[in-house]
């Protein structure tokens, strides 16, 4: 027996090692096997999503992006002054005089002040008149002003001309010298249509920013679309062509800050929120936002606790799809006791089976998270602007798959104590 | 020293009444190291718990077992194993493959709790059998013969020096039967491994030189065979 031929040396003999029974065993059981590891995959991917676009939510909507320190608009709710004005998502609390406007642009505790008036849409994407400044002085990150791609041009002011953001153009179709008629109102109505027809000058390269979502015009297009009426002073104004338009007249829906210092800003807030009585300024902008999370807190925490049971839940699976495959695996498991298998050892192959288990069910996690993510970051994009990122750095991606693989080895010791407890004698042989 | 040596072995159940019923009780017993030998009893004569208790799967209520001069009854569970994969093959009535496992994988199963995988040990033992061309086969793919054959060669994979057959052709025809403990005892003799077999076929023990039954050194036994009187339960 012991004169081997060479044909016998061939390697595909198995080391019967753990990982080996482990494999034999989750082949064998291999529907079982799979159910689990998709509840492990489920309970991953949801674990992993709800907290990283929790977590990407409030960095991008609590001032990661805003780019701006504060707006000044009307009296009224901070909260709908900057989802309007940095968001542009609710509706706008009403205007405020051109003369405010250029008083707090000459406050020395003001480094930049861009005006936005509002009152119109294409297709539901806002149009926003502004000024140059926007695009000339004003940086959404440090270093990063807005840029409008190659072959486009910033609007003239004297024009109707219009800038738009990317999101825009790929939604509608809208490029360089394309035309369009803009609609009353911020939401979409296919008979408030206006007269005016702009012309696309310019596509503004993505800034993954609210901005990408709106059709910026000259401040100027907007108090002379037709209908639309000028409040700023006592009585109402309506320019006629070519009419110069007096300030005391001209309004805007808000005032986008940049400040010095905070400490400018603090006191402006005191100067405008407390004293005043004609304006708001929600200052910071991302503590506006904070406080939105804070009270929409409730709700994390619920999506957060239901992603946890869910994780409990796989675990459950992968205890259940190992335990009731215990009864008909006590013969195998006497069988390799009998063979000298240690106790032990038959121990551990179960619960690395069940570890096994939730760690290619964790890894599958992670894509199931890319997809979830990859979805909502569609819907966050098409609502918001905001992108959201795919490769966002958060401690859950690895928390989660490690927390599921310490589950899924402790759900694997129930059946593994059974399997312990394995009589070999009893389930080995019919005895004689 | 014989390979395998008992003394004052004892060994009882308890009954679901809770009374205890003495299966094993042999004063004493020996097997020579390469030698032969059948044991002949009945079914519930006690044959299975005692081939249990020399492998160390069962713990002896009183008693010494040695083999190969260690002594398996004075070895907790951990040690008990160890034995057994290192000096012990054990050949079941009911085969005992694993079903998930190749028939080359079930050779080596027989091999890596001992000493270790031998990939060509285990190849080699396969090709003895007659079964080189199935090593990929499962269980399920082979008949019931050839099971047994994989049965054989995992029990002899570990290179035991004690094989323990328990009714190993209880479950196989005639001509089958013949075959395998021809093969059995072939293979035991080639590997210098001594056999101990217990079976109630007496086509099968007629083949052995030495055969014992079990009553002769199992007082339980004999007192199993007893008329009910004179066990001492009398009629109800």
């Amino acid at each position: 027996m012991s004169a081997t031929p060479s044909i016998y040396s061939s390697p595909h003999v198995p080391r019967c090692g753990i990982g080996f029974m482990m494999m034999r065993s989750m082949r064998q059981h291999a529907l079982s096997s799979i159910i689990a590891i998709v509840c492990v995959a489920l309970a991953t991917g949801l674990t992993i999503s709800v907290v990283s676009i929790n977590a990407q939510a409030y960095k991008v909507f609590t001032g990661g992006q805003a780019g701006f320190d504060a707006v000044l608009g009307a009296r009224g709710s901070q909260l709908q002054l900057v989802l309007n004005a940095v968001f542009h998502l609710e509706t706008s609390p009403g205007n405020i005089p051109w003369s405010l406007y250029q008083a707090v642009k000459k406050d020395p505790r003001v480094e930049l002040a861009v005006p936005y008036a509002l009152g119109d849409n294409y297709n539901g994407f806002r149009i926003v008149g502004t000024t140059e400044e926007l695009f000339t002085k004003f940086e959404f990150e440090k270093g990063r002003k807005f840029a409008i791609a190659p072959g486009g041009r910033m609007f003239d002011t004297t024009r109707r001309e219009a800038v738009i953001g990317s999101f825009v153009s790929r939604q509608t179709g809208l490029k360089v010298g394309s035309n369009f008629n803009p609609f009353h109102g911020l939401n979409f109505d296919p008979k408030a249509k206006h007269d005016e027809v702009y012309v696309v000058t310019g596509v503004m390269e993505p800034s993954n920013t609210p901005s990408d979502r709106v059709i910026w015009i000259p401040i100027e297009g907007v108090y002379r679309m037709e209908g639309h009426v000028l409040r700023g002073a006592d009585k109402e104004f309506k320019p006629a062509a070519g009419e110069e338009i007096p300030d005391e007249h001209k309004e805007v829906s808000a005032v986008m800050l940049k400040l010095r210092s905070p400490q400018g800003g603090f006191s402006l807030e005191q100067m405008i929120n407390k004293q005043g009585k004609v304006a708001t300024l929600a200052f910071p902008i991302g503590r506006t936002m904070a406080d939105l999370f804070d009270k929409m807190g409730w709700v994390n925490r619920i999506l957060g606790l239901v992603a946890y049971l869910v994780a409990v839940v796989a675990a459950g699976t992968i205890l259940a799809s190992i335990y009731n495959t215990i009864n008909e695996r006590r013969r195998e498991f006497a069988i390799l006791r009998a063979l000298g298998a240690r106790r032990r050892r038959v121990f551990t192959a179960i619960v690395a089976e069940a570890s096994t288990i939730a760690a290619i069910g964790a890894a599958a996690g992670l894509l199931v998270y890319l997809g979830i993510l990859g979805v909502a970051a569609k819907i966050v994009q098409a609502q918001t602007g905001v992108v959201l990122d795919l490769m966002f750095p958060h401690q859950i991606l690895y928390l989660a798959p490690l927390g599921m693989i310490a589950l899924g080895a402790l759900a694997g010791i129930v059946p593994a104590i059974k399997a312990y407890g394995t009589d070999v004698a009893e389930n080995i042989s019919p005895t004689s | 020293m014989p390979l395998l040596e008992i003394n004052n072995l004892t060994k009882s159940f308890a009954a679901p009444s809770g009374e205890k019923t003495l299966i094993v009780d042999v004063p004493s017993f020996s097997l020579e190291e390469g030698a032969q030998v059948a044991l002949e009893g009945a079914s519930g004569s006690g044959k299975t718990t005692f081939l249990n208790l020399i492998a160390g799967i069962l713990q002896a209520d009183g008693g010494t077992i040695r083999v190969a001069g260690q002594e398996m009854t004075a070895l907790a569970e951990p040690g008990r194993d160890r034995l057994r994969a290192a000096t012990i093959g054990y050949v079941f009535q009911t085969f005992n493959l694993l079903q998930g496992y190749t028939a080359l994988e079930n050779v080596a199963l027989g091999m890596a709790f001992g000493r270790g995988v031998d990939g060509p040990h285990a190849l080699a033992l396969l090709q003895r059998v007659g079964l080189n061309e199935r090593m990929t086969y499962r269980p399920r793919q082979l008949s019931v013969g050839q099971q047994q054959r994989v049965a054989v060669a995992r029990a002899l994979a570990n290179r035991p020096r004690l094989v323990l057959a328990d009714e190993p052709t209880g479950n196989l025809d005639r001509h089958h039967a013949r075959e395998a403990l021809k093969l059995i005892r072939e293979v035991c003799r080639e590997n210098g491994a001594a056999l101990l077999l217990v079976s109630h076929d007496h086509e099968i023990l007629g083949q052995f030189e030495d055969v014992h039954k079990i009553s002769e050194f199992n007082r339980a036994a004999a007192l199993e065979n007893l008329p009910a009187e004179q066990k001492g339960e009398g009629p109800k």
